[in-house]
């Protein structure tokens, strides 16, 4: 009945199926969990006790996938081992086959690697092998695939999820930096990523060209990318033919979203119930064992048997226990915590929010918080562990101390009543001394120099040459030391919680830049005094109007004095415009403004002689106002700008008033029309306003008559 | 026998995974997979309902370790082996002939420990599936006490059924041929139990729905609706109230059904409950399983419900298939026979992100969101179950479990030792 039934459903697919295929890169190409990725490979490392590939298979698995290609770089034999002796490769509908490759340094040069091994020839799902996530595929892939019926250069679709960022660290939860997204609200279609915010100041630059092309787009700073992908075969391609394409997002998305001439596009899926994240550094190792432990990740949470892992039963206040635990009766283990089988843990030990893995001994009085312990650890009396990751086999002699944010790797041993200093790491590996500080740097090429370097450790045991200073006596493993600028920064993507000092500090940066910065809206209420007299739009407009009257006339100066070309002082007049978002009259009055004044400020003596200063002025710089009088209207303010003055700053200019306009009709700086519509607009004004007007009377006559004679 | 492995396999998966969902779709599928089990187990020729047993009860622990909250595939697997048991005895005992006296030596039939020495389990295989001799009596060691009862039954049947079949040596090909086809035959039935539970218990409807009544339930049941639709097909007027079952709010699907099929309902929010509960009649709930003691595991918001109904005397109804029957005690139910779903049911994560960031503050998560998916409803608080077989007080549910399920098949997890 069974096979029967199963041989139906077969039927209903096969028509228009085409199995489901996905890449797991089993290699994140980066160094973030050095100096454990030394010696194991990432996705073998377990969150809250399983391997992280096994979470990332499992929902491949259950999102109906049928095909994953794992792709192996590093350490690539101890993953393909890994894989053969778990469940995954004999599933019915499930197949998992490995790509081996030795020379990849990027997930760009996998990806071209794949493409050549010519195994993907439909739509695949795009995942690294640290990707935790529960979210239900079958939407996502429909979209994509009716967005590819009518539109074949969408060859992506990338997962995203709300997730707000920290106002004040500018990271995410997951210890990644905040990431901005531009898409269009309609078409969800991705127009604009940038996970590098310039100078944490979360502040973004757009092109307007780019604003003006897009009606809506809808800009969102709150945005997790969940690094799980839907590609089009074209993707491999693309990787293929741009050869330096390196990484997934910097590279590829951000060059497909900037080169429009082959007109890829890149779409966006955001789920909302469903939880997907991507481990990336130690932080999010962090936020992600939490949020397994608090189910967000159902039904791969612990006590569900998704992969290999031991029955595990769930007891009230989310404490996790294996089987065959033994655990001494005065041993409090707090909320939110794992106990792995086998495990022993002794008298008054107190133990919260941590993972302890299978098989280790925990002495007693020991004090555990926030800690991930694998497997076969041995804690010994009186150890006190805060925020801590302890891989396999490490001993903790007792009495020993690791302050919050320490890594420690495979078998180190810490001596007694040592303390290990906040974000410390250990390895029993040297530090490899030619670090490049790129994060692309592939930790496959240091392989071979490793296994090298694990020999002579196997054979140095025996001669104790371990250092007491490094990690106490009786201690064996390396203190990695940190360049000054990883030290400054450790705390972003530590296990342990940013300290409170930490905060302060960057809480009062915060500040300071809002009160450097007016513009800058974040929500964060300031008692700034500074800013409280430009509270109305009307003062800030007059204000920016001033200042850039300033701008231009300094601008102005400088060129006269250094005898800049004109060309470039329009360039740099029409940037102060864009960047203070006036209209081109008020360039034209500003400069025109700037050279009168530079007129008045020549030496001169009489009248006459100012009269003359302006017009060898008007006569080397009368072109620059070309560009900027384009209207008549320009024209008019130009004739009340020069009103102004001479009626406030520069009365001087008052006995000359006449005599200037007639240089500037003579020079076809201003026409004879403005001037008609100048005296007609002035024509209803108060008779302190017509003086100008007046005194140009004659001049406005003869203009008419000469206009009369032309008809 | 490959082919079960992997359909087994399969099974256990998806139990695993929590693809199986609602207890009445796991143990029909429970059954169907074990009949196909069955079908397709080669038989030796001795001991064929022993191998059968050993076989059903290898597979059963699996599946209830699979997913031990869908108590629903260890009652399958427990009505299975009853079965297997049965129909053994009845062939047994149609061959028995005319020795009466030969039929006490059955009662090593059920071989519980099938993992006896190889010696001891060919000579019990043998007095099952032979009429039992002289040499196999004296061979024999009797298995344990649980067989007493088990030796009644059968000698009372054996003594009935002596007259009609005189020839001892019937063809063992056939015998074993038969007892699978009997075998088949039973889960056949017990599957089509299974479908058709839900109109059984909807025909008692009537006599439990009266004009003019307002009934209550909570979240969606198959049965409740066609409980309730049945009452409204015999021309019952009555209105419905029913409350929405946060945070799966299968209440809204109930609702809508119930208006299709033209009943009178009004939604309401579970906190609502206790104001509403003095205008009812009757509260009908479904259940996800019952227990020995007449305890119920049910949708989570029930056990407030019966609290509520108790207080205001309003009789608490709850309807259960005859597979959701289960034969075990709780025992601190609610955790062990719990299962917590994922919070994203509850709270969005994305809003509450800035609440879980755990990079700030101690590191300790302040928030935490529980979303059990059960109740447990202590037997007090039940009025009445109705079942497929009729309506039954909590306190006489060991009297159903009794008939339906063999004591030996109780505890499912083979011991290694024995």
């Amino acid at each position: 009945m069974g096979a029967k039934k199963g041989g139906k459903e077969d039927a209903v697919e096969d028509m228009p199926h085409v199995p489901l295929k996905a890449i797991l890169l089993a290699d994140s190409f980066t160094t973030k969990f050095r100096p454990i990725t030394l010696e194991c490979p990432k996705v073998l490392l377990p969150i809250v006790n399983t391997p992280m590939i096994d979470y990332t298979l499992a929902w491949l698995e259950s999102a109906n996938v049928e095909e994953v290609f794992v792709f192996c770089c590093s350490h690539s034999k101890q993953i393909i081992d890994y894989l053969d002796k778990s469940k995954w490769v004999n599933q019915p509908n499930f197949s998992v086959s490995t790509i081996e490759s030795h020379n990849c340094i990027s997930a760009g040069d996998a990806l071209r690697f794949i493409y050549d091994k010519n195994v993907i020839n439909g739509d695949f799902v795009l995942i690294s092998g640290d990707t935790v996530s529960n979210m239900i595929l079958t939407e996502a892939l429909q979209e994509h695939k009716e967005r590819r019926q009518k539109d074949s250069n969408a060859v992506m679709t990338m997962v995203i999820k709300q997730s707000k960022p920290s106002q004040i660290t500018r990271q995410t939860r997951l210890g990644t930096d905040e990431l901005f997204m531009a898409i269009d609200p309609a078409t969800k279609q991705l127009l604009y990523y940038d996970d590098k915010s310039d100078d944490q100041k979360g502040t973004l630059t757009l092109d307007k060209a780019f604003l003006a092309e897009n009606p809506s787009i809808s800009i969102h700073n709150d945005k997790q990318d969940c690094y799980i992908d839907i590609c089009s075969p074209e993707v491999l391609s693309l990787f293929t033919d741009n050869f330096d394409y390196q990484h997934l997002r910097r590279h590829f998305v951000k060059g497909l979203l900037v080169d429009d001439i082959m007109g890829f596009k890149i779409f966006t899926h955001e789920i909302h119930s469903d939880y997907a994240a991507r481990i990336d550094n130690f932080r999010s190792y962090d936020s992600i064992s939490k949020d397994i432990i608090q189910r967000w990740t159902y039904p791969f949470v612990p006590d569900v048997q998704f992969s290999l892992n031991n029955p595990t039963n769930l007891e009230r206040h989310g404490i996790y226990r294996a089987s065959e635990i033994l655990q001494s009766r005065s041993a409090e283990i707090g909320p939110f915590t794992y106990i792995g089988k086998g495990s022993s843990i002794g008298g008054k030990t107190v133990i919260s929010n941590s993972v302890i893995g299978d098989g280790c001994k925990i002495g007693s009085n020991v004090l555990i918080d926030g800690c991930y312990i694998w497997n076969n650890v041995t804690i010994e009396d009186g150890c006190n562990l805060k925020q801590a990751i302890l891989c396999d086999g490490v001993v903790m002699k007792s009495g020993s101390v690791l302050e919050p944010g320490v890594v420690l790797s495979f078998n180190v041993v810490v001596g007694q009543e040592f303390v290990v200093p906040a974000y410390s790491k250990v390895s029993l590996l040297p530090q490899p001394v030619t670090q490049d500080s790129d994060e692309e740097l592939e930790y496959a090429d240091n392989n071979s120099g490793i296994i090298h370097t694990i020999d002579t450790l196997e054979n140095g045991n025996s001669r104790t040459e371990w250092e007491s200073s490094e990690v106490g006596i009786g201690g064996r493993g390396f203190i990695w030391s940190m360049s000054e600028v990883d030290h400054e920064e450790e705390w972003r993507h530590s296990v342990a919680p940013i300290p409170e000092t930490k905060l302060i500090e960057l809480t009062q940066m915060v500040f300071d830049n809002l009160e450097l910065n007016i513009q800058d809206d974040i929500v964060l209420a300031v008692p700034g005094e500074q800013e409280s007299g430009n509270e109305s739009d009307d003062d800030n407009m007059d204000d920016s109007l001033q200042i850039f009257e300033k701008e231009i006339e300094a601008t102005f100066l400088r060129a006269v004095h250094e005898k800049v070309k004109d060309d470039h002082i329009i360039l740099e007049v029409n940037s102060l415009r864009l960047s203070y978002n006036l209209a081109l009259e008020d360039c034209a009055s500003a400069l025109f403004y700037s050279m009168m004044k530079l007129a008045l400020d020549t030496t001169h003596t009489s009248p006459a002689s100012l009269v003359k200063n302006a017009n060898d002025v008007m006569s080397r710089y009368g072109k620059l106002l070309k560009p900027y009088l384009q209207s008549v209207d320009g024209e008019i303010e130009v004739i009340l700008k020069f009103e102004e003055m001479c009626s406030e700053s520069a009365k001087e200019f008052a006995a000359v008033f006449v005599q200037i306009l007639h240089m500037l009709y003579d020079k076809d700086i201003i026409q004879e029309e403005a001037i008609l519509n100048w005296a007609e607009e002035k024509e209803g004004a108060d008779e302190s306003d017509k003086v100008f007007v007046k005194q140009s009377e004659k001049f406005i006559q003869w203009l008419n008559e000469a206009s009369e004679e032309e008809d | 026998m490959p082919d079960t492995h992997a359909l087994v396999t399969d099974f256990l998966n998806k139990l695993k995974k929590r693809k199986i969902e609602g207890s009445k779709a796991t143990a029909k599928l429970t059954a169907e997979l074990l009949r196909s089990v069955i079908s397709q187990q080669r038989l030796p020729n001795t001991n064929q309902a022993g191998a059968l047993i050993h076989a059903i009860k290898a597979i059963g622990d699996q599946l209830t370790a699979a997913n031990p909250v869908e108590v629903a595939v260890g009652n399958i697997v427990r009505r299975v082996l009853h079965i297997i048991r049965e129909e053994d005895v009845s062939l047994t005992t149609a061959s028995i002939g005319g020795l009466s006296l030969q039929g006490l030596s059955d009662d090593d039939e059920d071989d519980d420990n099938p993992l006896v020495s190889a010696a001891a389990a060919a000579a019990a295989a043998r007095t099952t599936l032979r009429p039992p001799s002289l040499q196999t009596l004296l061979e024999d060691i009797p298995p344990h006490s649980a067989a007493a009862a088990a030796a009644a039954l059968h000698h009372s049947s054996s003594s009935a059924g002596d007259s009609e079949d005189k020839t001892k040596s019937t063809d063992k090909n056939s015998r074993s041929r038969k007892l699978k086809h009997n075998v088949i035959e039973a889960v056949n039935e017990l599957i089509q139990d299974i479908a058709t539970c839900h109109e059984l218990i909807a025909e008692q409807a009537v006599e439990h729905i009266h004009h003019n009544e307002v009934i209550l339930t909570l979240g969606s049941s198959g049965t409740v609706i066609e409980f309730l639709c049945a009452a409204k097909e015999k021309k019952r007027s009555f209105r419905v109230f029913v409350a929405e079952g946060a945070p799966r709010y299968q209440g809204h699907t109930l609702a809508k059904e119930l208006v299709a099929r033209g009943l009178q309902t009004t939604v309401i929010t579970d906190s609502a409950v206790f104001a509403m509960i003095s205008r009812v009649n009757m509260v009908i709930v479904g259940a996800h399983a019952v227990m020995a003691n007449g305890g119920v595991i049910a949708p989570v918001g029930l056990n407030m419900v019966a609290l509520a109904a108790q207080r205001h005397a309003v009789p608490f109804v709850v309807l259960a298939g005859i597979h959701k029957l289960c034969p075990l005690y709780p025992h601190n139910p609610e955790v062990l026979l719990n299962e917590l779903k994922s919070p994203s049911e509850l709270l969005d994560f994305g809003e509450m992100s800035d609440c879980m960031d755990f990079g700030s503050g101690t590191g300790s998560p302040l928030l935490h969101v529980v979303n059990p998916a059960f109740d447990y409803v202590p037997p007090k608080l039940v009025s009445l179950f109705i079942t497929d077989t009729g309506g039954h007080n909590p306190s006489y549910m060991y009297r159903l479990i009794a008939d339906y399920y063999s004591a030996d098949d109780l505890v499912l997890q083979q011991r290694p030792t024995s």
